[in-house]
């Protein structure tokens, strides 16, 4: 006789009056296949813990974002936040969509050109720019986006020791109407200090200013706030305009879409709480188009939103050491993947669901992380089905920040894995190995030896 | 250990206390385990049986056996608690 499916088990309180209007179990349904791929034969080829994507989500996100806006504004280019996600691989899906590169540090610049961009074709923004990353950015005729007056007058002398004009924006902040308003990147609008960087450009023959770039914040979930902040570079613009009979090519809204990701604290899921592309688009292209604008003098408009557009084609897979129970009697069960690769778990209550199907039971779990460090926690509680050593689970909208914020940290860094829209499995970034780690240290001859 | 005798077990899963008036849900091998405790069954019966029937190892179904004895007593639904 076939002996049947073993579970953990289970018995729990049942505590009545506490209602939830959601349910409790939308965690529970397993995943076992991403883009038709059985996840335990992923794991079986490139280990665990590992990072997975999507390039059909990537491709389709970046195609509805697209949609959104051209449907509603004559003039639209986005450009690829690198600092979201600049595994290669992941950048050059969107370059293939027509994405330009948005670069912050000389490292990304150097990446987005080893990809094949074109310099003219990288916006480099950031507080950060050397004398060197500058004078690269000037002679391959990057845009360059201002971010502070030291970074203006050194930009001038260089351009003038070159004999370059380089194209400039400056970075504008603003009042948009949240709280607390972003006012650190580039020049504050409402007092006047846009204005005299703008002036600082124009009265001098050595830069050529072509746009205008503001960074609102980040997972924005007001509409609202973009539509502010398009009206006020629109007007910035056409003062510009007046005043120094200069045209602004573009405007830049930067990024700052949310993902469907929950925020923690968030009442309502992301999935149900994140504006659309569309509504991000119908409130900054309404601002742009009713601000005065001629048809011939129309800016193009650039976006440089990173998270929406790759978070949910990212999953992290991952296997569970290890079930305790905590003094509290609560269930915790310990995982082979921490906060040092899934960097986002410190702000979302990721969506986390089991890889292989379970009976109808489930327990409040505490998933905790295999570092040795008491903020290793993953979900401070989420109902689950009961699980035993060496399951797996799947992590979902992992694709932002996590592959570029991620600690080498106790472990190795994962491998990582792009799903091909032909549904082969190719391997963008290898696992690290203690070489990884090793190749960049140096041992002073006198500490080689020792005794124990 | 033993199952308090005025514990009400369901068929579909649910355990009262009329005690403390307190109810529990369990999934049907944590049933199985209350029902065979209750029957005076020892650990290596209950292990034997869950063993001959399910897809676990030994050492499995003992860690989550005293995983859920404990819970049981947590619960205060075993004589020795009273």
């Amino acid at each position: 006789m076939k002996k049947l499916q073993y579970e953990r088990p289970v018995i729990q309180k049942l505590n009545t009056g506490l209602t939830n209007k959601f349910g409790t179990r939308t965690e529970s349904d397993p995943v076992t296949h991403i883009d038709d791929l059985a996840v335990e034969k992923l794991i079986a080829q490139f280990g665990s813990p590992l990072f997975v994507l999507s390039e059909q989500t990537i491709r389709s996100a970046f195609r509805d974002a697209s949609r959104a806006f051209k449907n509603r504004y004559p003039k639209v280019q986005f450009a690829w936040s690198y600092k979201t996600n600049y595994i290669s691989a992941v950048c050059n899906v969107f370059h293939q969509e027509g994405s330009w590169a948005e670069v912050v540090s000389g490292f990304e610049y150097e990446k987005a050109l080893a990809n094949g961009v074109p310099g003219n074709k990288i916006i480099f923004n950031g507080p950060d720019k050397s004398e060197n990353d500058l004078k690269q950015a000037i002679t391959n005729d990057s845009l360059i986006h201002i971010d502070h007056m030291d970074e203006l007058y050194m930009l001038k002398d260089i351009a003038a020791a070159a004999n370059k004009k380089p194209r400039v924006a400056i970075r504008v902040n603003m009042d948009t109407g949240i709280f607390p308003a972003w006012d650190r990147f580039g020049f504050n609008y409402e007092n006047g200090e846009a204005m005299e960087a703008v002036s600082k450009i124009c009265n001098d023959t050595q830069l050529s200013l072509v746009g205008l770039h503001c960074h609102i914040g980040t997972f924005m979930m007001s509409t609202s706030a973009y539509g502010i902040a398009a009206k006020k570079l629109s007007e910035f613009a056409l003062n510009i305009r007046k005043k120094f009979n200069r045209n602004i090519e573009y405007i830049d809204m930067g990024g700052g879409f949310a993902s469907k990701n929950t925020l923690k604290g968030s009442f309502l899921p992301g999935t149900d709480a994140s504006p659309t592309f569309d509504q991000y688009a119908e409130a900054i292209c309404e601002s742009l188009l009713n601000a005065g604008f001629t048809q011939e003098n129309l800016p193009l408009l650039i976006l440089e939103t990173g998270r929406a557009l790759v978070d949910e084609a990212g999953y992290l897979l991952g296997s569970v050491i290890s079930n305790k129970r905590l003094s509290d009697g609560r269930r915790a069960t310990i995982m082979d993947f921490g906060v040092n690769i899934l960097f986002t778990s410190f702000w979302y209550d990721h969506k986390i669901s089991p890889a292989q199907s379970f009976g109808s039971h489930h327990e409040d779990t505490v998933l905790y992380g295999p570092l040795c460090m008491n903020i290793d926690m993953l979900r401070e509680n989420i109902p689950f089905p009961p699980l035993k050593k060496n399951d797996k689970v799947v992590v979902h909208t992992v694709g932002a920040y996590n592959m570029t914020q991620w600690m080498q940290f106790i472990s190795m860094r994962p491998a990582v894995v792009m799903i091909g829209t032909d549904g082969k499995v190719n391997l963008i970034r290898r696992r690290e190995t203690i070489q990884s780690i090793q190749h960049e240290e140096e041992m002073p001859l006198y500490l080689k030896n020792f005794k124990l | 250990m033993k199952i308090k005798k005025n514990i009400a077990l369901s068929d579909t899963g649910f355990v009262f206390d009329p005690s403390t008036g307190n109810s529990f849900s369990a999934n049907p091998i944590g049933m199985e385990i209350i029902r065979q405790i209750r029957e005076g069954k020892t650990q290596e019966q209950i292990a034997e049986h869950i063993l001959k029937t399910y897809q676990t190892d030994a050492g499995t179904f003992e860690k989550d056996y005293h995983d859920f004895l404990n819970m049981l007593n947590r619960f205060r639904l075993t004589e020795n608690i009273q």
